[in-house]
């Protein structure tokens, strides 16, 4: 099909969408209402994707957590009863390592503490999550160290946390070391955890560990992590397990059962008291992940329904018209020339449906970005979403063109 | 005449079984996920008290300085400081008040054998059971004079009640809470108004059944920790009675005024309360409170999450392309069918009667599509379960509103679709038709 005939054909489609001008502005509205939702569902999805697969930096397969809390042990019994604990659980067979903590990545619930270079600010440089922890955490987690070294098991002391001041020294993230010392290595510096509080020195530097919060109020500080020796006694903790290879389904029954064997007066819950770090991601991201599954099957439906109704219109139009081809059949148009009519009306009708629909996706995650945290639509996304439809649109009116391709030159002489 | 209507339009639907269908299907869809999504958005922005929710207030003083307020666009802290909390007792301004926080002692069970378990725990005073309208199954709060004696009582949930007395009157006997015994002074009968008004901040609006109550100043008394958050501007210094003394929010408050005149008079009471401060030399600013209703603390507190909202919105999209395509296709259908309108005007059918055939098919594809949808909405609500936390998600019933709703829309949107293409079958001229075309 040359420019030229393509122009001859535009005058013709144009006369005839006006005959049908209620069908024409429905299917242009209903084309581009379709890309406004798609090309927002389809950006939610890679929204949430991309908050789904930020690593959590810690080795997920075989680690378990079991949450613990200590029922009438005052506070200066309590560190007897976790080196108890953390003995029985390490010298169960399956069990690699194993470390109090009182938070994790993803554990959802954990300490914010801010991060201060000079004391005396009034507002921290940032803020990041802080782990009360031990010697055995880098080896359990499966945290990779890049400088320096771990804390030796003389430097972690115990404290409650209402008594708890900063350790002297500390283990942060890649990420915080380079915001809070861009270019520079951060080792032997000091950092304040509390305004006016004593310094801590960072003795080492892990590659990467994720805040225990997924959702979106610790983007600005997500890979933010400062470590420090200390257990404490008197909040809810987590004993995490690393297992052997193979491992992680026997232990995650043998290690309840050996704590409650070292200890009975101890509560670790029904619910959520032990899980797998499978689960913990799991339950982590259930709302990213079925938001955006949701968003992918109204997608889907939404596509195949303005599909069919292209079908079904441009079926009814070419079944109107069949005198019409007909006459055009005999006066020695081609079969394939009738073809092109139909897929150069569909564009022209899509063509106006997704410019309108640009518009009013652009629109449309306009007022979102302030209803929702809702990031700005890329153009990228609306130039594929209009390419899809416009695919999508002469993808349906394929199999009606073709029929019309079909009518036979002797309609022109029916009378209908 | 309806069923002759019915019977033509039927076979009108016959004809077209793939269009029809078509149809049905996306007026199933479009309700189904608008129904389900609303169901979310219906649990969540639920008013749990709804026959206080205009009496019940919660008090917010900043404490922390306008610095930290213009991070939250203004708003002071969502908790109070034990210092705050404390002052608003004594002062005792509105007829009913209680500070309360979330705590997490362990019951441990009479018998050895059982292990101890850590139920849904508040702290907090004597009026919070009048003054959020707690049903008690046996026995009632415990007095004001406990909350001065620092008394050992406690409420316990029905559910406890069961666990731990196999539901018997358990009021005057004893529960072990970390090693120490209180005394029941009522048990609660079934209780659990979600979102969980009271203390959103901690919970998210949504949880489990509250089971056990116990007097503030006791938990104090025992340094009981809050089981929520603690968020502090300063250092807190070390030790409890540092942490009672610092700026560190945790508490919750609530008061009851039950006249718009009480309401206006306890925000002037905050407001010369905050002043007081500001003079005292505690606060370097001028005075920031506020004081909002049950549904506006709710609201504040964002306790709808923006996934059901966002959900709702792309669902009603998507309901109104399933509307508009509907409208294209029996539009088309009705342009199609010109000449059987024309022999029927012709033949004497009036204007009306054309109406009512086309509506009246209109009507059985909404219908159908209706009982689709509803059968989709059987499986959204399994679906919600996917997407929401747990505790939403079994708030989320398929209930008799909704399954009307659900046919309903149903119809009304089909029916509103098909009013173009019928008015345009309608303006059919019988004498335009009838000549061979």
């Amino acid at each position: 099909m040359t420019w030229q005939t393509v122009t001859l054909q535009i005058e013709p489609i144009l006369a005839a969408l006006r005959k049908h001008k209620a069908g024409t502005i429905l299917i242009t509205l209903q084309i581009a209402l379709t890309l406004a939702v798609v090309c927002n569902a389809l950006f939610i999805i890679k929204q949430r994707v991309d908050r789904i697969s930020r690593p959590s930096g810690v080795e997920e397969s075989g680690l378990l957590a079991i949450e613990n809390s200590w029922v009438g042990a005052s506070n200066d019994a309590v560190p007897a009863l976790i080196r108890t604990d953390l003995a029985a659980i390490r010298q169960l067979p399956g069990v690699r390592d194993a470390t109090l903590s009182d938070s994790f990545p993803l554990r959802v619930g954990g300490r914010v503490t801010g991060v201060r270079l000079d004391p005396a600010t009034d507002k921290a440089i940032t803020r990041a999550a802080q782990y009360s922890t031990d010697d055995h955490a880098l080896a359990t987690l499966g945290a990779r160290l890049l400088e320096g070294r771990n804390f030796r098991s003389d430097e972690v002391a115990t404290a409650d946390s209402k008594t708890f001041v900063p350790t002297p020294a500390v283990i942060v993230t890649k990420a915080l070391a380079d915001r809070l010392y861009p270019g520079g290595s951060i080792l032997g510096k000091s950092i304040y955890l509390i305004k006016n509080g004593t310094p801590s020195t960072v003795i080492g530097v892990v590659e990467q560990l994720q805040v225990p919060w997924p959702g979106s109020w610790t983007d600005a500080f997500s890979d933010y992590v400062v470590l420090t020796p200390i257990q404490l006694t008197d909040e809810r903790n987590v004993y995490l397990v690393r297992a052997q290879p193979g491992q992680l389904e026997a232990i995650s029954k043998s290690v309840p059962q050996a704590l409650f064997r070292t200890n009975r007066m101890r509560v670790i819950p029904d619910r959520r008291g032990v899980r797998t770090f499978a689960e913990v991601r799991a339950q982590a991201y259930k709302t990213d992940i079925g938001i955006a599954t949701f968003m992918g099957a109204v997608s889907a439906v939404l596509l195949i329904v303005t599909a069919a109704g292209i079908v079904g219109l441009t079926s009814f139009w070419v079944g109107q018209r069949r005198k019409q081809i007909g006459v055009r059949r005999a006066l020695g148009a081609t079969q394939q020339s009738i073809l092109h009519y139909f897929l150069l009306e569909n564009f022209l009708i899509s063509a106006g449906g997704v410019i309108v629909g640009a518009l009013l996706a652009v629109g449309l995650n306009q007022w979102m970005m302030g209803a929702f945290e809702m990031k700005r639509l890329s153009p990228l996304y609306v130039l594929l979403g209009m390419l899809l439809l416009l695919l999508l649109g002469q993808g349906a009116v394929l199999a009606p063109a073709m029929r019309a391709s079909r009518v036979s030159p002797v309609e022109a002489t029916r009378t209908s | 005449m309806f069923a002759y209507y019915a019977r033509l339009g039927l076979r009108s639907l016959r004809r077209n079984p793939a269009l029809t269908l078509l149809m049905i299907i996306a007026m199933g869809f479009g309700v189904s996920a608008s129904i389900t999504s609303y169901a979310v958005f219906r649990a969540t922005s639920n008013n749990p008290i709804p026959q206080k929710s205009a009496q019940l207030f919660a008090p917010q003083i900043d404490n922390w300085g306008p610095a930290r307020a213009a991070e939250n666009g203004g708003d002071p802290p969502d908790a109070l400081s034990y210092a705050d909390a404390t002052a608003l007792m004594l002062a005792h301004k509105a007829p009913r008040q209680t500070a309360l926080f979330p705590i997490a002692p362990s019951l441990v069970p009479s018998d050895p054998n059982r292990l101890p378990f850590r139920p849904l725990s508040y702290a907090a005073y004597a009026d919070t059971f009048a003054m959020f309208d707690i049903p008690f199954e046996y026995g009632g709060g415990w007095t004001a004079a406990d909350d001065q004696a620092h008394a050992a009582v406690a409420v316990i949930g029905r559910d406890t009640n069961q666990r731990l007395f196999g539901g018997a009157n358990s009021v005057g006997r004893t529960i072990n809470l970390d090693g120490r015994d209180y005394r029941i002074t009522g048990v609660m009968d079934t209780w659990n108004p979600q979102p969980l008004f009271f203390d959103p901040v901690n919970t998210s609006g949504f949880s489990d059944a509250v089971q056990l109550f116990v007097p503030f100043t006791r938990a104090i008394d025992l340094q009981m920790p809050t089981a929520g958050d603690t968020a502090c501007n300063q250092d807190t210094g070390s030790g409890w009675e540092d942490f009672l003394r610092s700026e560190c929010v945790w508490i919750a408050f609530w008061a009851e005024l039950p006249s718009a005149s009480e309401a206006d008079a306890y925000r002037q009471f905050l407001q010369g309360y905050a002043a007081e401060q500001q003079r005292a030399g505690r606060f370097h600013w001028a005075p920031n409170v506020r004081l909002s209703d049950v549904t506006r603390w709710l609201a504040d507190r964002h306790v709808v999450p923006p996934e059901s909202r966002m959900s709702m919105l792309v669902s009603l999209g998507f309901l109104l392309i399933c509307l508009v395509n509907t409208i294209g296709l029996l539009l088309a259908k009705s342009l199609r069918r010109s000449g059987e309108i024309g022999l029927r005007r012709a033949l004497g059918a009036s204007r009306n009667d054309i109406y009512k055939q086309f509506l009246i098919e209109a009507g059985t594809i909404g219908a159908a599509g209706g009982l689709l949808g509803l059968l989709l909405t059987g499986a959204g609500m399994l679906g919600v379960g996917l997407v929401f936390d747990p505790n939403i998600a079994r708030l989320v019933r398929l209930d008799a509103v909704l399954i009307a709703l659900t046919l309903l829309v149903a119809i009304v949107a089909t029916l509103l679709a098909a009013f173009y293409p019928t008015w345009r079958a309608a303006q059919v001229q019988p004498a335009w038709q009838l000549k061979s075309n």
